[in-house]
């Protein structure tokens, strides 16, 4: 493992770019300053691969660019008006599949599904709402889990695992029947305390810490004026 | 002549038509630029002539939302959901995943504080049926603009309105495209 990494060649949109071997595309995309738009990968936990909001395509297969490697010679296609529809279908069915009240919602401003609906521009979703039936686990005290906002991308199954070695959350069944489960009675029965790093790992409102909501005001929210992404964006030409 | 706008509110709370008049001195502008049909603002109950721009507030929730709404539909040339309850059904919505019977039940019968001694749920003809659930306005009609937000910025209602009347795309920029 300790041996020297190679350095393979790949081209991100018609842009060559020189990145280590046995990265993803996805790390290598951005550390050239290009954003592949993400939802369920974070930071360097184990790539889950299930929301395909990454999806690119490689040498023209359409692979998820959270878990698939580089190799020498990759041509990867990112920013294209097919690849860009079908994430924005993903980001709309999202939307739909849950209870998304972003109107009162305290990560409002905050939320990368959100801010992902933004960054491409979607005003209203194309398809129909189901409006589904989901519990909110209020048991803990510094915790809530609102099971209407989960968009099941594991990042807190994982960063409890991997960040804060415990095992608090789990998936449930399949297909549309999955759904996110503590492992315990309710969330105050398991071992989660508010300082551990899951916490801060929900991309939407579903799992949050109480009594901090809307202590930022509107306006200066993360994505109040900058889109998902753009600080990626920024950097472009320094990281070269 | 000038085009015609028609505004309603359906299942909503009137804010989107506030932030329709939070346009501040435009309005006189929008005034030069259109005549009002079936508004809130004129109290005309329907409309009269055919309309350039429909403007809808709030979802369905009942069976008069739903006549008022295929109204619109008929005689406007552009219809625009205006805020998220005509987009995503909004806070009516909310009961949406609550069988209707239980709702009702909450409202009139059965909720501490409630004094309803004849223990009738009201069901004058008069009052429009309920519906089960609350509809955006694009899964009951066709619907040819969004403008999101709860509600939606002044920027964003008058950029999307002078598009239209222009007959240009409207497009809404990132800083007045909010979902709250």
């Amino acid at each position: 493992m300790t041996k020297n990494k190679q350095t393979l060649t790949i081209t991100i949109d018609g842009k060559k770019i020189a990145v280590e071997e046995g990265i993803t595309i996805l790390k290598a995309a951005e550390k050239a300053g290009i954003y592949i738009p993400h939802l369920c990968a974070y930071k360097d936990l184990i790539p889950h691969g299930s929301c395909r909001v990454c999806s690119v395509r490689v040498n023209g297969r359409i692979q998820a660019s959270c878990v698939q490697t580089v190799s020498e010679g990759m041509v990867i296609e990112s920013d294209t008006a097919e690849l860009l529809e079908y994430r924005r279908m993903i980001v709309d069915m999202l939307f739909v599949e849950g209870n998304h009240f972003c109107m009162f919602c305290e990560k409002s401003g905050h939320c990368e599904l959100q801010a992902m609906a933004y960054r491409f521009g979607i005003t209203a979703p194309q398809f129909p709402y189901l409006n589904p039936n989901r519990d909110i686990d209020l048991s803990h005290p510094d915790v809530f889990l609102d099971h209407n906002r989960c968009i099941l991308c594991g990042r807190c199954v994982r960063t409890s695992q991997e960040l804060d070695h415990k095992n608090v959350f789990q998936f449930v069944n399949r297909g549309h029947k999955k759904r996110l489960e503590v492992n315990a009675k309710g969330l105050a029965e398991t071992d989660l305390n508010v300082t551990d790093s899951v916490v801060n790992a929900c991309p939407v409102g579903a799992l949050m810490k109480k009594r901090v909501g809307y202590e930022v005001p509107i306006g200066n929210r993360p994505f109040d004026h900058a889109s998902i992404g753009s600080e990626i964006e920024k950097t472009e030409g320094e990281r070269k | 002549m000038k085009p015609r706008i028609a505004t309603c509110s359906l299942a909503g709370c009137f804010g989107c038509h506030m932030s329709i008049l939070d346009i501040d001195e435009r309005i006189l502008k929008l005034a030069e630029l259109v005549d009002f049909d079936r508004s809130p603002i004129n109290d005309f109950k329907h409309i009269t002539t055919r309309c350039a721009v429909g403007i809808i507030e709030g979802g369905c929730c009942n069976e008069e939302n739903v006549h008022v709404l295929h109204e619109f539909r008929e005689n406007c040339d552009n219809l625009v959901s205006l805020g998220d309850c005509a987009i995503s059904g909004g806070i009516p919505a909310l009961r949406n995943n609550i069988p209707l019977e239980e709702c009702l039940e909450t409202a009139y019968l059965n909720n501490p504080g409630i004094y309803n001694p004849s223990g009738i749920v009201p069901n004058d003809e008069e009052i429009p049926m309920i519906l089960k659930k609350v509809y955006p306005c694009h899964e009951v009609v066709k619907i040819d603009y969004y403008i999101p937000g709860c509600p939606p910025p002044a920027d964003a209602i008058w950029d999307v309105l002078t598009a239209l009347l222009e007959g240009r795309a409207p497009v809404i920029a990132y800083d007045s495209l909010k979902y709250d």
